[in-house]
């Protein structure tokens, strides 16, 4: 295996799109390390990526969002105050990964293309609306987070190509958003079901909704229906209901060893309904 | 295979080894450098056994390649006592008996090392979560998390 260390998104592209067999690009290691070790992937070439100047960077962008470095691990996003005051419900999805040990090294980079439908960051950076700066052999070019996962362990990036930065947009007024997750334990396992649900207040009524559902189909995945069921009310009762419904039909989950289908399906709309409470405290300005 | 030479720094002395690229930090702790403290549970992040503190922040070394340590400064558990003065900590550990085989002891002591620094006054319920990702297959949580409550007060200058 070649180890590769270099300083630009530009010379990391260049080596991949050169490579010839298995490659790999390095974060925080704990999907890689863990499936070289598994023998289920032996890299030919990794690429390791934290040696690039501004890796580790949480930066406010000149139009009020975020800009967020591909080597900031989960106990730096919990520990930035600012960041967590503006996307709550992203931070706590990241931060919902593994065990202080795992925070000290994963990444939303990591997790993101590492493919995982039960990826616990995913559904509230896709309900934040961020998008990933992508550097490859062609240039830059930027896409939804929404349109990266593309089954189990595969992404939209084409060879060669690797996350350069995350981006959140401006938080805005009024704003507020949530993650939850089932496990049948409080810490340590895989989502069962998880849910984000971000919402924006107008007058006391939901103006702009955004709902994603994980571990419930092949990729994490937004679901427009469950948001247009909350879009035009203050989240009483029907719309709770008409939001989880929209959410159950939605999942189209498998069973295994952590949850029959049904069960699944169930849970998606519970947790849909629990996470939209969460956020919409969170907007009426409730630092829940 | 060719080998690249790391330099880096453990429990303050600057050391210096040849890894192969894919060996881990655990495994260069052990085999290279014979820090034999840090142990190997499960090789794959869940058991914690392998805990250091890599600048700063705790980390499974078993998740973590010999090569990345380069210019970095690791603490393992062969750093904590002071000589013959054992951290208050490792004394707190004997005297709850909050171990027992203490194959998990080394890592749950740098977890908790790593947190009485970041917070000094944990409650309960804080313990519980930062030392989650630390197994214990013999002694109980209970006495481990007692020791580690009691070692906090002495730290922080309060009689227990
Ligand atoms: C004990 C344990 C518990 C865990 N618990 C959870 C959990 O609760 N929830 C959860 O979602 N995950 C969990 N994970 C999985 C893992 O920690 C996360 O997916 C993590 O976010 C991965 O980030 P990383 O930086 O470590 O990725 P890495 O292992 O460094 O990389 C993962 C993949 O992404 C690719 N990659 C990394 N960075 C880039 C980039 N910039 N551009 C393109 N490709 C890139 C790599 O090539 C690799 O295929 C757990 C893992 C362990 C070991
Ligand atoms: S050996 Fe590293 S976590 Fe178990
Ligand atoms: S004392 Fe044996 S595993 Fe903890």
């Amino acid at each position: 295996m070649r180890y590769h260390t270099p300083q630009t998104f530009e010379d990391a592209a260049r080596i991949a799109a050169a490579a010839q067999g298995v490659t790999r690009f390095l974060a925080g290691g704990t999907d890689v390390l863990v499936q070289m070790r598994a023998g289920m992937v032996q890299p030919d070439d990794l690429i390791d990526l934290k040696h690039i100047p501004g890796t580790q960077d949480i930066a406010r962008t000149e139009d009020g969002g975020w800009r967020i470095g591909i080597a900031v691990p989960g106990i730096a996003l919990g520990g930035h105050e600012a960041l967590c005051a503006d996307w709550p419900g992203v931070v706590e999805g990241m931060e919902l990964v593994g065990s202080t040990q795992i925070q000290g090294r994963a990444t939303l980079a990591g997790n993101l293309c590492n493919g995982s439908p039960a990826a616990d960051s995913v559904p509230g950076l896709i309900t934040a609306g961020a998008v990933v700066e992508i550097t490859g052999p062609a240039g830059t070019r930027t896409l939804p987070v929404e349109d990266v996962p593309q089954g189990p362990g595969r992404t939209a990036l084409k060879p060669g190509e690797l996350v350069s930065a995350i981006i959140l947009p401006p938080r805005g007024d009024y704003g507020g958003d949530c993650y939850l997750r089932f496990i049948p334990r409080t810490e340590m396992d895989i989502a069962v079901v998880g849910c984000a649900v971000n919402l924006r207040l107008k007058g006391g009524v939901i103006a702009e909704a955004r709902v994603a559902l994980g571990a419930v189909a092949p990729t994490v995945m937004l679901v427009p229906e469950a948001a247009a069921a909350i879009v035009g009310t203050a989240l009483d009762a029907a719309a709770e209901e008409a939001l989880a419904q929209a959410a159950t039909a939605a999942a189209k989950p498998i069973s295994d060893k952590r949850g029959t289908a049904e069960f699944r399906r169930e849970v998606a709309g519970v947790l849909a309904k629990r996470a939209a409470r969460i956020a919409f405290a969170r907007a009426k300005g409730d630092t829940a | 295979m060719s080998k690249i030479h790391v330099t880096t720094k453990v429990n303050g002395d600057p050391v210096e080894f040849l890894a192969d690229p894919r060996e881990t930090l655990l495994d260069c702790l052990r085999d290279r450098l014979g820090l034999t403290g840090s142990k190997e549970g499960c090789g794959t992040g869940d058991c914690g056994a392998c805990s250091v503190i890599l600048d700063g922040r705790l980390v499974c070394s078993c998740l973590v390649l010999g090569v990345e340590a380069q210019g970095k400064a690791v603490e393992t558990i062969e750093g904590m006592a002071q000589g013959e003065d054992l951290h208050p900590l490792q004394r707190k550990f004997i005297e709850h008996a909050a171990l027992q085989c203490g194959f998990c002891t080394p890592g749950i002591l740098v977890a908790a090392k790593a947190l009485l620094e970041t917070n000094p006054d944990p409650t309960e319920t804080e313990v519980r979560y930062w030392l989650a990702g630390n197994l214990c297959r013999c002694t109980g949580y209970d006495k481990i998390i007692r020791a580690v409550m009691d070692a906090a007060a002495e730290l922080r200058g309060e009689a227990a």
